[in-house]
């Protein structure tokens, strides 16, 4: 398979996403996801909410899934530890939960405060009782989401998948 | 700022909403004080009381009103939870559902930890029990969401309960309501029962 016609792994997640009825999906600005969350508000089929707050994103998802839809909330690590409180309620309420984070804080990062969140962010979920699948390469972006996906619609388990700074590039804020 | 004392009472309020809710109704209400007071109206599968999560009815009312665009969807929740997620008012100003409206009732005070004064409460009321004025209907307004409204008095109510139930949303009233020492009236705690029944009720299975 030559590399042109490989699609963009951001574009595989945006098709699981439609692939799994996804319906709306959460996000604050973000160039990790920023071509996903383009995608998304392309889409026919998908609402799009930008969010304050990523906390916000939670209860959001625990109405849509009350209202019978399945949502996806998209964000970056230093944003995780906004959503740690609200993180109980997928598993008060047992209600499925997926969400799809961009690392930073992680590979070769430029800015030090990124570090403290970054670094915290998979501990803290599993703290709060959230499953963990993590992606380094694009070619297991796609089985991984979909995984989640799974692990999450049909096990009715709240999920993150971090993908990680090594995927997505090191952001160098035009150092060397 | 006012600081005209509050005369209207939560719990006959609040039955007033209700009143001949149907199935088109969908009612979250936040932890504590608002929670007892649906649960005091009649407890019905699609009401959705919170008895944690702080800040998350407004974000969980917006989700659903989305999800559930022809029923009306209503939160009810005090000036405490409302005060933790000021700017999930301005994601659903973003959002215009038509189907939302947001009732907090505020008495100025956090009653489930002993009547602490919030921020609503006036700014010079003595050194234990100062706020600083904060309006939460301004506060709406400012956030994108037209039609705010203040509710003070009793010949207001019958309008207060037309517009939370049938006017075109979204829809955010701010009701000033007395402090009260009130029988805790409790549903059911177990928080994936209530999503279970609310689904059945709602969609015909958990």
């Amino acid at each position: 398979m030559n590399a042109s016609a490989t699609p963009d792994w951001r574009d595989q997640i945006f098709e699981v996403l439609q692939d799994h009825d996804v319906k709306q999906v959460y996000h604050v600005p973000d160039a990790g996801h920023g071509r996903l969350i383009e995608a998304c508000q392309r889409s026919n089929s998908m609402r799009t909410l930008a969010l304050t707050t990523e906390e916000e994103g939670i209860p959001l998802a625990a109405g849509a899934w009350l209202g019978g839809q399945r949502s996806v909330l998209l964000m970056q690590s230093s944003g995780v530890g906004n959503t740690i409180n609200l993180m109980g309620m997928p598993k008060t309420l047992r209600f499925p939960f997926l969400t799809l984070i961009t690392m930073r804080g992680d590979w070769g990062e430029f800015n030090s405060w990124q570090y403290p969140m970054g670094q915290a962010t998979p501990k803290v979920l599993e703290a709060m009782g959230v499953l963990l699948y993590s992606v380094e390469t694009a070619a297991e972006v796609k089985a991984t989401v979909d995984a989640a996906a799974r692990s999450a619609f049909n096990g009715g388990q709240a999920v993150a998948v971090l993908l990680r700074q090594k995927l997505i590039g090191i952001k160098n804020f035009g150092k060397k | 700022m006012s600081t005209q004392k509050a005369t209207l009472q939560r719990r006959p309020l609040v039955k007033k909403i209700l009143e001949g809710a149907d199935d088109n109704l969908l009612v979250i209400a936040g932890l504590g004080s608002s929670n007892w007071d649906i649960t005091e109206a009649g407890d019905r599968p699609l009401n959705m009381p919170l008895w944690g999560s702080m800040g998350a009815p407004v974000g969980m009312g917006l989700g659903l009103a989305l999800a559930q665009p022809k029923k009306r969807v209503l939160v009810i929740t005090g000036d405490g939870d409302m005060l933790m997620s000021l700017g999930s008012l301005a994601t659903v100003a973003a959002q215009q559902p038509d189907n939302l409206a947001i009732v907090v009732l505020d008495n100025e005070k956090f009653g489930e930890t002993g009547n602490q004064a919030t921020h609503t409460s006036p700014l010079n009321n003595g050194p234990t029990d100062s706020g600083a004025g904060t309006d939460l209907a301004m506060i709406a307004k400012g956030c994108g969401i037209a039609d705010t409204g203040t509710v003070r008095d009793a010949s207001e109510v019958a309008a207060l309960v037309k517009d939370v139930r049938t006017k075109k949303g979204p829809v955010f009233r701010l009701v000033k309501v007395m402090v009260e020492k009130l029988e805790f009236v409790m549903p059911p705690q177990d928080g994936a029962h209530l999503k279970d029944r609310f689904r059945q009720a709602l969609l015909g299975h958990p």
